[in-house]
């Protein structure tokens, strides 16, 4: 398989802060339709390399290749225009704005000032809106303050957020963070409805849930890939153990 | 149609709101004050050019701009340069060793006009001046912070710094700017003398229109998916940039957009007020127009016109009644507004205005079940009286 056939291809990733190297020589593939989650202890890099692939860090050496576009020497905004969608850690939506607002303020159209100033609501934002809605499960929230959605539903909003602009990479940080049982359930089938047709990269603490979504787990731990594979591989990975019940 | 009542009128609401301010600036103020006075409100109402930018800005954008009288004072300069030109035609400065140039030049020792004052013998250039100096200065400093993501509290001493470093310039160079005196004596536009009493109701009524003009365009911005972005940066900055936009972009845009807003006013300044000196320019005027747009709520863009108008009133109230301790009673009346009413006066309106509407509502039923009652009453007495 060349290079080329994978959405996603990471080579010799390494970023230092003051000489800690928090992703260390990394080498990451990730195919068309495919979910990968990474997991790894506190502290292994896992966040650190979303945020270099969205541009929100810049990194030290190495290079990031999305569908054959070099993404290192690419501005954020420039990066989610090629297709790469990232939800934060903690929900990050609009407080101020409605569901249906938050979702039209993340509907690819209108990006430029001028656009921004100009921007119609047609009824195919309306439909596209609609339809995502109902995908996260907010569609009778549309009209509701941002703020007043409970946690879970916050974390689902952003997602929708990412959804709306039908990214071909999707990055998900914990989204399963502060979710009951049955909301976690919903995000599971969620997630696997929405890596059809794009690349999923979601980093999760929640062995269950990642067990329930994951095609293939990559362990990190101090900036580098300890192990990767399916889960069963991976969990009954010696080092894998020595890592997680070592300290 | 349609897209005028709901987006520049906004609704109901916003119509009731517009229609309640024009009322008592076209019709009420210039019928109940006299003219001294009413030249009075057409002075604070250039201030509140200000204070509708700083809505745009600081209210929906979070940008706090502690500099908008660089702003407000290059649009007055603008227009205080053509109007001096005029003052100084070669027949009323004869008794100068160089007729023809304006006073402060000819004390100064200047022979000439300079270069950068003989574009604004031109009415046209200095009406386009007044728009595009204040917007490309603020584009300048704009792009330069925002593409550095310099924001926040730096962003709020900067543009102070701004503001100081200006008045220090004007000061400083007295034989191109009139120094600290400003530039004065300003007399007629084209011939029209602009301290006569026709003249002075005329301006009055422009500015009024103008600033209907701006708070429309502040309407129709804040109603675009520009106004919602705006409120997406001021809460999530780093969701709207992962979201596929060039924040800074956005941030200069509304910085020259509230640049140009305040300019306009201070044109009218001139106008209406026939001088411009420093002292609109400065770090003091600047964080006044902060001030009006916290008491009138910096949300709101019909409040902070009340909020413009009810804080110079105390101030020249205050000033007249209280000479010696006038200053600490506005900041009284600061401290009160900005701890009690965060949102300011329109946060008040909002809060208790729908009551009142309630009531007006409850009643006009009232009255309409009465009529009701009443007029089954009638009917019945007419019938038992066959």
């Amino acid at each position: 398989m060349s290079l080329s056939d994978y959405t996603l291809a990471i080579e010799d990733l390494t970023v230092s802060f003051d000489g800690f190297k928090a992703v260390d020589n990394l080498n990451l593939y990730i195919d068309k339709n495919e979910l990968r989650v990474v997991i790894g202890p506190n502290g292994a890099g896992k966040t650190t390399v979303l945020d270099l692939i969205c541009g929100k860090t810049k990194s030290t050496e190495g290079s990031i290749m999305f569908k054959n576009q070099e993404l290192t020497n690419l501005s954020e905004h420039e990066i989610v225009h090629a297709g790469v969608g990232r939800k934060f850690q903690t929900p990050s939506i609009y407080e101020n704005l409605s569901v249906f607002e938050n979702l039209e303020v993340s509907y690819p159209k209108g990006r430029s000032v001028f656009g921004s100033l100009t921007f119609k609501r047609t009824e195919d934002v309306d439909e596209r809106i609609m339809e995502v809605a109902k995908e996260i499960f907010l569609e009778d929230f549309l009209d509701m303050e941002a703020a007043l959605l409970s946690h879970g539903q916050k974390q689902w909003l952003e997602i929708g957020m990412l959804l709306i602009q039908e990214p071909e990479l999707l990055m998900l940080d914990e989204p399963v963070a502060g979710m009951s049982v049955s909301e976690r359930e919903q995000t599971a089938e969620l997630l696997k409805r929405i890596c059809k047709g794009r690349s999923v990269l979601v980093i999760e603490h929640d062995m269950d849930f990642v067990a329930k979504i994951a095609h293939k787990v990559t362990v990190l731990h101090q900036g580098k890939i300890l192990a990767e594979g399916d889960m069963e591989t991976v969990q009954n990975d010696p080092t894998v153990i020595e890592v997680y019940l070592g300290h | 149609m349609n897209f005028i009542y709901e987006r520049l009128l906004g609704g109901k609401n916003g119509m009731i709101g517009i229609v309640i301010l024009a009322a008592l600036i076209f019709i009420v103020l210039p019928i109940g004050l006299d003219l001294f006075r009413l030249n009075l409100v057409g002075k604070y109402l250039t201030y509140a050019f200000a204070a509708v930018s700083l809505v745009l800005l600081w209210g929906y954008g979070g940008i706090l701009s502690l500099g908008q009288g660089v702003f407000f004072g290059l649009g007055g300069y603008c227009m205080a340069m053509f109007l001096k030109l005029e003052a100084s035609d070669p027949e009323s400065t004869k008794i100068q060793s160089t007729p023809g140039i304006p006073d402060f030049m000819d004390w100064n020792q200047l022979t000439e006009l300079p270069l950068f004052w003989q574009p604004f013998e031109s009415f046209g250039f200095t009406l386009l001046a007044v728009i595009l100096v204040p917007t490309i200065f603020a584009f300048i400093i704009g792009y330069s912070m925002f593409k550095r993501r310099v924001g926040g509290v730096y962003f709020a001493i900067i543009t102070q710094i701004i503001a100081l470093i200006l008045t220090v310039l004007i000061v400083g160079q007295q034989g191109y700017t009139g120094g600290i005196n400003g530039i004065t004596d300003l007399r007629t536009l084209h011939g029209w003398d602009i301290r006569s009493d026709s003249a002075k109701y005329i301006l009055y009524f422009i500015n009024a229109i103008l600033l209907f003009g701006v708070i429309f365009l502040g309407r129709y911005i804040l109603t675009s998916k520009f106004g919602r972005l705006l409120l997406a940066m001021r809460d999530k900055e780093d969701r709207v940039r992962f979201s596929g936009y060039d924040v800074s972009n956005f941030k200069v845009f509304v910085f020259c957009i509230s640049a140009m807003i305040s300019a306009i006013g201070g044109a009218m300044f001139t106008l209406q007020v026939g001088f411009m000196s420093p002292s609109f320019v400065g770090i003091v005027p600047s964080i006044e127009m902060v001030i009006f747009a916290a008491v009138g709520g910096r949300m709101s863009l019909i409040g902070v016109v009340y909020g413009t108008l009810l804080v110079n009133f105390g101030k020249t109230m205050f000033s007249e009644t209280f000479p010696e301790i006038w200053l600490f009673l506005m900041g009284g009346l600061f401290i009160a507004v900005v701890m009690f009413f965060p949102n300011g006066l329109a946060g008040i309106w909002e809060k208790h205005g729908s009551k009142l509407t309630g009531c007006i509502k409850k009643m006009q039923c009232v009255s309409a079940i009465k009529n009701y009652v009443g007029n089954k009453r009638l009917v019945k007495a007419d019938t038992s009286g066959e």
